[in-house]
């Protein structure tokens, strides 16, 4: 019945054991239990779509900032003589890329149609009034992730602390609170971004402003009712009666332990407010010529959609790559931080 | 009476985690006669349920049962397809879980809970199904249910909703029922009800029961027999009288030590010392060592095989060997001892 | 309700008394004189106190001035115009997006941490991602222009023009439903009630849909207004691109040329709106299931 041979085991043995303190605790720690964010990093590393979308951010964000020294051209120049010419990029050999494009059915060199000296490259080609589009997207792509970082930063700034007193207050406060956010939610969205549009001087401080008037919501009801979880956990408790003080309380022991939530929120924030500043670009109230930003590009592009649509692919391809790779990111650390969501 | 319904032999089962492999199930044995009831006893993570769960190849995805044997009426339930299962579940052997207020469906009427598996198995018409379940919930004891057979699951109390999950285990009238901790959720007299409610099912269907519980009361009023659990594997088994008169594995007298009994209400009530075993690595020789008051030095290195005590009574610990010396068990455990020779004569 | 309303609708007045420039389209070209008759015609030489009553009493009378740019119409008019292509549109993409929606988050959740997950996934990644516009661009570049299989806008050819912007519009429900009930089913999944139910021998579809479905969907309600407020933001950018004469458009095109009752009176509408919509999901919540109180109650605490 059992697979260990009684005559194998040596007499010596059978006495009594006395089972030492070194083995007892090897049995006592044996499960690890690695702290929480050591774990959540191991469990984002494992999710590849994740790491990769790290990645992908990481470039974009090095190469939108490197941009302020290494633009190829200068993304304001206009230089009309060379308007709507395609992309050129040196030693690439394939139609399209290489400075022709098709002209009723031929494919034409359009950089010596318009006499463009032999030394000059515009990667992704140039728009109608002769800009370099490689620079401008460049350029609006640090416009669009500085409006969203900032605006990003703005919640935090409004919604945690908001979150946080109404749930610590509890009670009367609380539900007052609760009212107003339930009051203004009332609202789309929409509406409150285009008023505050109308209202302030056009620029990239109103847009932020706007952005982070409708993102701070969301952030404030998670806060609270993390607080309200937390508030009632045995530490806390214990914080309490012995007389901390609320302040840093609340400080010490609730905010550190809301990190995770604030940080997925944040990363859903962020792309939320890129798509809402480009959403306004193109319908005509964001960002105003000559600042550019990817909805700006993107509405650019629609305009002469037509007959130059790469002037819209780049940008919406960018775009569409950040948000892409911001939701995987944010839902790898959700899951990651909260691994019973993912069974 | 003594022919086999199921027959685990030498059964493993694993988990996948992030910190390792969770070793659940180290090789368990067992009979199971038909119309017996089978208690399986042992603190929590002992792997009684992942056990049961093995037995109606219902475990999680990141779970495999690497080695071993489980024969249900002659036939091997792990060469079987997912399909076949399925014709298994519910007709053959239905299970019942701990909690009976998460064990339902909120947004189905429980008539049709207790329908469905019929229409399933026995292919009988919707109404001819919606009839047999009204019975079943007579059955089952639940007033007017002529009346409360569309009620939904949140309209009845814990113990109800007990006796619903009850009536859908029986809906096929399986052979085997697996009853997971049914009464641990639910007030003592509820307990005692839904304890008597299953003994009358079992007279009148001669259903086998293996019956999960922490609660050494609840064995002694319904198994035949007891096995014990820890760390994966089954330390003791014999009938009910030799686990609780004659028990001689260690963990058994801890597990006893800790039960409240009416002779010795004065005796300090005893906790096992030490934490549950590591299960990612599992020591080579006896699980429970680190915690045996009365360990050898072979429990360190060598697993313990089963001693033979008696045609049905087992038990895994190398104090059975010839060569171990005498160890006098707790006092609690000898007064245990001496009442089982006074009334069956025998050794003092 | 009404609270939020009221405030809406004074704070939008406020706001407007504040705008810059002005709500004649042609300013260069009119004289103080025509400015000072055109301002006491439309009333806006009043204090603002009094221009707040009037217009407060009106609204509440369902009067919400008239438009300074289109031909003098009033609000309410061009409201009740336009008002038809946008519900159409909005209640096609609510329908498309949900049911797809909940297609993509069953098979998610049913084949967990597979391809097909994966894939299913992946896509509702890339709708809840690829700004709407964007996509109405590629829809009218790939149906209307290539394949000529559809009309590139306007509203003049019946249901075969909403097709394509509804499509355009349903994408965002879609991926919100998608990742939505696929938490949702994977929560249901692993719940007691499913092990319960596989424990009788069902099989995993049958599992899925009759046991599984309606606990996983009748949550969707809650983000029901969420979604609501995506399409109304949508509607502006699918309705621009399709050449709708619906609201959306009609916001847009107000917004741009300062009309102030129109912009006024379209917030008024979609406050409206949301507010209803919230006030929809409430009364669901308590019908449909008394049981959907508690989860609802804990979900939010
Ligand atoms: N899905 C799973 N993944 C990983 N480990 C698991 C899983 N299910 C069970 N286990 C592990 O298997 C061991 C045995 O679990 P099991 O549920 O059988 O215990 P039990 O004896 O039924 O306990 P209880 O009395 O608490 O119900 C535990 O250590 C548990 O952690
Ligand atoms: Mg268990």
């Amino acid at each position: 019945m059992s697979k260990t041979n009684v005559q194998q085991v040596p007499d010596k043995y059978f006495t009594l054991s006395q089972q030492s303190e070194a083995e007892e605790n090897i049995q006592d720690t044996q499960p690890v239990s690695l702290s929480f964010y050591r774990d959540s990093w191991r469990r984002i590393k494992k999710n590849k779509g994740a790491v990769v979308s790290l990645i992908i951010l990481l470039i974009i964000l090095v190469i939108a900032v490197g941009s302020i020294w290494f633009s190829p051209h200068n993304p304001d120049t206009q230089q009309v003589q060379y308007s709507f010419l395609p992309p050129k990029i040196p030693g690439l050999h394939i139609n399209g890329f290489n400075g022709y494009a098709k002209q009723a059915g031929v494919w034409v060199d359009v950089y010596k149609e318009k006499d463009v000296p032999s030394s000059v490259y515009f990667y992704l080609g140039t728009d109608q009034f002769g800009r370099d589009l490689l620079s401008r997207l460049l350029y609006g792509t640090r416009i669009s992730l500085l409006i969203a970082f900032s605006a990003a930063f703005l919640d935090l700034t409004i919604g945690v602390p908001y979150g946080l007193i109404s749930g610590w207050l509890g009670g009367k406060a609380d539900t007052i609170m609760q009212r107003a956010l339930e009051i203004i939610s009332g609202v789309p969205t929409l509406v409150v971004v285009v008023l505050m549009l109308l209202i302030f001087p056009p620029g990239i401080p109103s847009i932020i402003m706007a952005l982070a008037l409708i993102g701070w919501i969301t952030m404030a009801r998670v806060v609270r009712g993390q607080t309200l979880q937390i508030k009632n956990q045995e530490f806390i408790l214990a914080a309490r009666v012995l007389g901390q003080r609320p302040v840093k309380t609340v400080l010490g022991h609730i905010l550190p332990n809301l990190s995770s939530v604030i940080i997925i929120q944040t990363m859903f924030t962020i792309p939320e407010a890129i798509f809402f500043e480009a959403f306004l670009s193109f319908i005509g109230v964001g960002m105003r010529a000559p600042n550019a930003s990817l909805g700006t590009l993107i509405n650019d592009g629609y305009q002469t959609f037509q007959f130059y649509p790469h002037l819209m692919w780049y940008p919406a391809l960018i775009i569409s790559l950040i948000m892409i790779a911001f939701n995987i990111f944010a839902d790898g650390l959700r899951d990651a931080f909260d691994p019973k969501m993912k069974g | 009476m003594s022919e086999t319904i199921l027959s685990l032999d030498d059964v493993h089962v694993s988990f996948d985690s992030l910190n390792g492999k969770v070793h659940a199930v180290r090789g368990v044995s067992f009979d199971l006669h038909y119309g017996e009831t089978l208690a399986l006893v042992g603190e929590s993570g002992s792997g009684k349920s992942v056990t049961c769960r093995s037995i109606i190849r219902l475990l999680s995805k990141n779970a495999s049962i690497d080695d071993g044997s489980i024969l249900y009426e002659g036939k091997n339930i792990l060469a079987k397809s997912q399909r076949e299962m399925r014709s298994i579940r519910g007709k053959e052997i239905s299970i019942i879980f701990q909690d009976p207020m998460t064990s339902l469906n909120p947004t189905m009427r429980v008539s049709k809970q207790i329908a469905l598996p019929m229409i399933h198995h026995l292919h009988l018409s919707k109404h001819e199904a919606m009839k047999r379940a009204i019975e079943l919930l007579k059955r089952v004891g639940i007033p007017n249910s002529e009346v409360r057979y569309k009620d939904y699951p949140h309209q009845f109390s814990g113990g109800q909703r007990q006796r619903i999950v009850i009536a859908i285990a029986l809906a096929c009238n399986p052979k085997l029922l697996i009853a997971d901790e049914p009464t641990t959720a639910l007030d003592v007299t509820i307990q005692a009800q839904i304890i008597e409610l299953m003994k009358d099912i079992q007279k009148k269907n001669g259903t086998s029961i293996i019956f999960i519980t922490h609660d050494l009361g609840v064995v002694a009023k319904v198994a035949d027999r007891v096995a014990v659990m820890y760390a994966g594997k089954i330390v003791e088994i014999g009938t009910a009288e030799e686990i609780f008169y004659l028990p001689q594995h260690p963990y058994t007298w801890g597990l006893l030590q800790s039960v409240p009994t009416a002779d010795e209400a004065d005796e300090e009530l005893y906790a096992i010392p030490g934490a549950p075993p590591d299960l990612i690595h599992p020591s080579k020789g006896d699980a429970f060592y680190s915690r045996n008051p009365y360990a050898l030095e072979a429990d360190r290195y060598y697993e313990p095989p089963y001693f033979q005590l008696s045609p049905t009574h087992f038990a895994a610990t190398w104090l059975l060997d010839e060569r171990a010396p005498k160890v006098e068990p707790p006092p609690s455990i000898q007064r245990r001892y001496a009442t089982f020779y006074k009334k069956h004569g025998g050794k003092p | 309700m009404i609270v939020t309303l009221l405030l809406i609708s004074s704070v939008t007045f406020l706001l407007m008394q504040k705008l810059p420039g002005s709500p004649y389209g042609n300013e260069e070209k009119l004289t103080n004189v025509q400015k000072a008759v055109m301002n006491h015609q439309y009333g806006l030489d009043k204090p603002v106190v009094v221009q707040y009553l009037y217009y407060m009493v009106g609204v509440a009378k369902g009067n919400l001035g008239v438009s300074l740019q289109f031909g003098n119409q009033p609000v309410s008019k061009i409201i009740a115009t336009r008002i038809g292509p946008s519900v159409q549109l909005g209640i096609q993409a609510l329908i498309i997006g949900t049911v797809v929606g909940i297609l993509f988050g069953i098979i998610s959740a049913r084949f967990q941490n597979t391809w097909l997950d994966t894939s299913t996934s992946l896509f509702a990644i890339l709708g809840g991602s690829v700004p709407n516009f964007v996509f109405a661009v590629l829809l009218q570049l790939f149906f209307a222009i290539d394949l000529k299989w559809l009309p590139i806008g306007l509203w003049d050819n019946g249901f075969a023009s909403s097709i394509l912007p509804s499509l355009a519009l349903a994408i965002t429900p879609m991926a919100d439903s998608a990742r939505f009930i696929r938490t949702e089913m994977i929560d249901v999944l692993h719940s007691d009630y499913i092990e319960l139910a596989r424990s009788t021998g069902v099989d995993e579809w049958t599992v899925a849909f009759r046991y599984g479905l309606r606990n996983a969907v009748i949550p969707l309600i809650t983000i029901l207004g969420p979604m609501v407020a995506s399409l109304l933001t949508g509607s502006l950018v699918v309705e621009q691109i399709f050449a709708v004469p619906g609201i959306g458009e009609q916001f847009t095109k107000s917004i741009l040329s300062n009309d102030y009752f129109t912009i006024m009176g379209l917030t008024i509408l979609y406050s409206t709106l949301l507010v209803i919509v919230i006030l929809i999901v409430d009364i669901l919540y308590v019908l449909i299931d008394p049981r959907i109180r508690l989860i609802g109650g804990t979900r939010d605490e």
